[in-house]
């Protein structure tokens, strides 16, 4: 995460108009010094990449072409008919559909919420401090802690209910993660819930990088709070929105450990996700060769997003990452 | 940056593709010294004492009198054997012995080439194991062997029945139509399950068929992965009647089996529901999930019996524990569990409750409990033992019996679609 909020931070200062580090040192070097320079540094991450993420790839692409158990020599070759088992499934049809609600819900509720959140805690309110701290608690705690919390803080009768019937709001009361018609929902509040944090911390970032003078400069020709936040602040919080969007579409596209602890999926598929398919049918059904076709499925989903977004998206944010040369 | 970038979101995409290809250069280590000690490495999934110490005993016994051999135990949370064991079995280094439930899912092992035939060195003593031993063997020849039986009734509490005015328990499903009646009239929840975890749902559709199918049906069904039979619909149906009486918790379809008080066995444990149908293990569960004494509290009875059924009453659904050897160490493997399998060591297994059928019959003697010894004997006077469908089948067919079932649960399904969804993952 702190590539991340540092590059966020660059980008932000990039485009609030602060010029850039010179760069002249770097080009006086030697290019041989130089070529060392990056074999050296890129060495050792270069052979991480390729043992642990390409080679694995390679592997699931071969894998995925069989009926395999994940016992014994790769001898069925049977061609695409895993990828077309796949998506012909209702139930992983249904998974797809899950993560889309989780990416869409995101982006209409936790974006304006965190936003507005940020906005509300970098003015100058009491307590501040203890505030930014309280909502960036859950985001330090990890999936799996969250999960078996909310599991049982959610079981019928539980902690939830009695808050829910103490208010007088009795009614409200749900089967939070028995019914199929709910569960969804109840599995997004919680990822807001654990979420929200992490979104508000990178706003306050971002909006530390809109300089205070123009902020000034628009009050004093006499623009409201809400002009001044609508036509200053959200514009050059543009970088760190589309940068969240980013985090935000691949966390839900990749949901599992929540959706694994809470329900397993269910109740009926009704909260599969495609990464719960995928451990479900791999390891539970030892249907390996399976389970690495639905493997690679979500790696292009996540793989062709990420790279339109970076290409159309990210072009400003992060100039020459795709279709420029090393400098 | 740029790099930075690239490497950034390749790596994001790829996390799902590390899980299943990574974690597949994982193994273990094991194998003759120099000094000719033989290691052999011993994967059980006793986490929790008493059963830990017990196999930690056993173990530091064993290397006493053989000093030729060391064992390297390794403790490994139960749910966690469903991952660890394939990736091991196909890797170059798998445990020499390791913990085993037989039936479908050990024949799916075999297949892996490295589970021990241990027929040779195990004929001498297995007899001893009497019919039990059966489910850890493949077309004839010994896989591994059990130190343990289960069988699946339902747990219940007597203070709950006799509160909704119970005077005996249940022998036929409209007798125990009538207890969830007056269990619900009450005010009591009357059958906590665990939906969550799918499994348990299982054993309802499971002793359904066992109740409504004639042994031989069964058997080929199971063997053939094949549930076209007439009796197995009517299970199906059968399951989908009693939900339809709605006899289970709220919200039944969101509460784990085992894990926290909120689960199943816990709201038995707390009196927050009156009975579970579950596996004989259950009631060690449920004590560790309560600070009430059980003993008095808890009694036991098998699976009713269905009216008009083919199925013989005294039949029941359940299987065992028990452990494996692989290839390199077989015969050392083999020895060990001779040793395990001794009458010292159930004995132990049976006084601290974590067992409540050993497979030695010289060690129920050691059984004090009045109602671990009524499981017991039901256990021996049954007409035949049917293992757990999930076992007995293939892991995949099994698997999606499970989900069938929690469909069914859930409202969705009809009375063949069991059937149908494991001729479809056949």
């Amino acid at each position: 995460m702190s590539t991340t909020s540092a590059a966020v931070t660059e980008s932000v200062t990039a485009a609030a108009g602060s010029s850039p580090a010179p760069r002249v040192i770097t080009r006086r070097r030697s290019s041989t010094r130089k070529r060392l320079e990056l074999l050296l540094l890129l060495g050792p991450a270069t052979v991480l990449f390729v043992a642990f993420v390409f080679m694995p790839l390679i592997a699931a692409t071969y894998y995925s072409l069989f009926d395999w158990n994940g016992f014994g020599p790769l001898t069925d070759f049977i061609g695409i008919d895993n990828y077309t088992k796949a998506l012909t499934d209702p139930l992983f049809q249904g998974a797809i559909g899950h993560n889309l609600f989780i990416v869409g819900a995101s982006l209409v509720v936790q974006l304006p919420l965190s936003i507005a959140l940020a906005l509300l805690l970098h003015g100058r309110i009491r307590g501040r401090t203890a505030l930014r701290l309280l909502v960036f608690t859950p985001y330090v705690l990890s999936e799996a802690v969250t999960a078996v919390i909310w599991l049982s803080l959610l079981q019928p009768h539980g902690v939830v209910d009695g808050l829910l019937e103490g208010a007088g709001l009795g009614g409200l009361v749900q089967l939070w993660l028995a019914d199929q018609n709910i569960v969804m929902f109840t599995l997004f509040a919680v990822i807001t819930w654990k979420y929200i944090g992490f979104g508000i911390i990178l706003f306050l970032a971002g909006l530390q990088g809109v300089p205070d003078e123009l902020r000034e400069a628009a009050s004093i020709d006499g623009a409201t709070p809400w002009q001044t936040t609508r036509l200053i602040v959200l514009p050059l919080l543009g970088p760190t929105i589309r940068i969240w969007i980013f985090l935000s579409i691949i966390g839900s596209l990749q949901l599992f450990d929540l959706v694994w602890i809470m329900t397993l999926g269910g109740p009926a598929g009704a909260s599969t996700t495609m990464a719960s398919y995928l451990i479900d049918r791999g390891f539970r059904r030892y249907e390996f060769g399976f389970g690495s076709a639905v493997a690679i499925i979500l790696f292009v989903f996540c793989f062709v997003f990420a790279l339109f977004y970076q290409r159309f998206a990210l072009r400003r944010d992060t100039q020459g990452a795709l279709t420029g040369r090393v400098e | 940056m740029n790099t930075r970038s690239i490497r950034k979101y390749v790596a994001v995409g790829a996390v799902a593709i590390t899980t299943l290809g990574a974690l597949a250069a994982c193994g273990s280590t094991g194998g003759a010294s120099a000094d000719g000690k033989t290691t052999l490495t011993f994967w059980h999934n006793g986490t929790a004492e008493p059963i830990l110490g017990i196999w930690q005993d056993a173990v530091d016994e064993y290397e006493a009198a053989n000093p030729d051999i060391t064992i390297d135990v390794v403790p490994i949370q139960n749910e966690d054997f469903a991952t660890k064991i394939p990736l091991a079995l196909s890797s170059d280094n798998p445990p020499d012995i390791y913990f085993n439930q037989g039936g479908g899912l050990l024949a799916t092992q075999v297949q892996s080439g490295q589970v021990a035939d241990i027929t040779e060195y195990t004929s001498d003593w297995i007899g001893d194991l009497g019919a039990a031993a059966g489910n850890w063997s493949v077309d004839g020849v010994q896989y591994g062997i059990p130190y343990a039986s289960q069988v699946v009734g339902f747990w219940y509490r007597t203070d709950l029945f006799e509160q909704a005015g119970i005077t005996a328990p249940p022998t036929t499903i409209t007798e125990l139509s009538e207890a969830v009646d007056k269990l619900k009239a009450a005010g009591i929840a009357p059958i906590a399950v665990g939906g969550k975890d799918r499994w348990p749902d299982a054993f309802y559709y499971n002793t359904f068929a066992v109740r409504e199918c004639g042994e031989d049906v069964l058997k080929k069904g199971l063997t053939e992965a094949d549930l076209s039979d007439d009796c197995f619909t009517k299970a199906g149906q059968d399951v989908i009647d009693f939900i339809a009486t709605e006899p289970f918790q709220d919200g039944f379809n969101g509460t784990p089996a085992q894990q926290g008080a909120g689960s199943s066995a816990g709201l038995v444990a707390n009196g927050k529901a009156a009975m579970e149908l579950q596996g004989t293990w259950d009631k060690s569960v449920m004590q560790g999930l309560t600070d009430t004494k059980l003993d008095p509290l808890l009694g036991w009875f098998p699976f009713p019996a269905v009216e008009d059924g083919a199925g013989d009453p005294s039949a029941t659904l359940g299987g065992g524990d028990g452990f494996s050897c692989t290839q390199e160490h077989a015969e050392q493997c083999a020895d060990f569990l001779e040793f395990l399998s001794g009458d010292d060591i159930q004995t132990k297994l049976v006084e601290s409750q974590v067992v409540a059928i050993p497979v030695k019959a010289a060690a129920s003697s050691a059984i004090a409990d009045p109602v671990i010894k009524s499981v017991y004997d039901f256990n021996s006077e049954a007409a035949y033992v049917q293992t757990y469908f999930d076992i007995a089948l293939p892991t995949g067919v099994g698997s999606a019996l499970n989900d069938a079932v929690a469909n069914l649960f859930a409202g969705k399904g009809t009375a063949s679609s069991v059937a149908e969804a494991v001729a479809a993952a056949k």
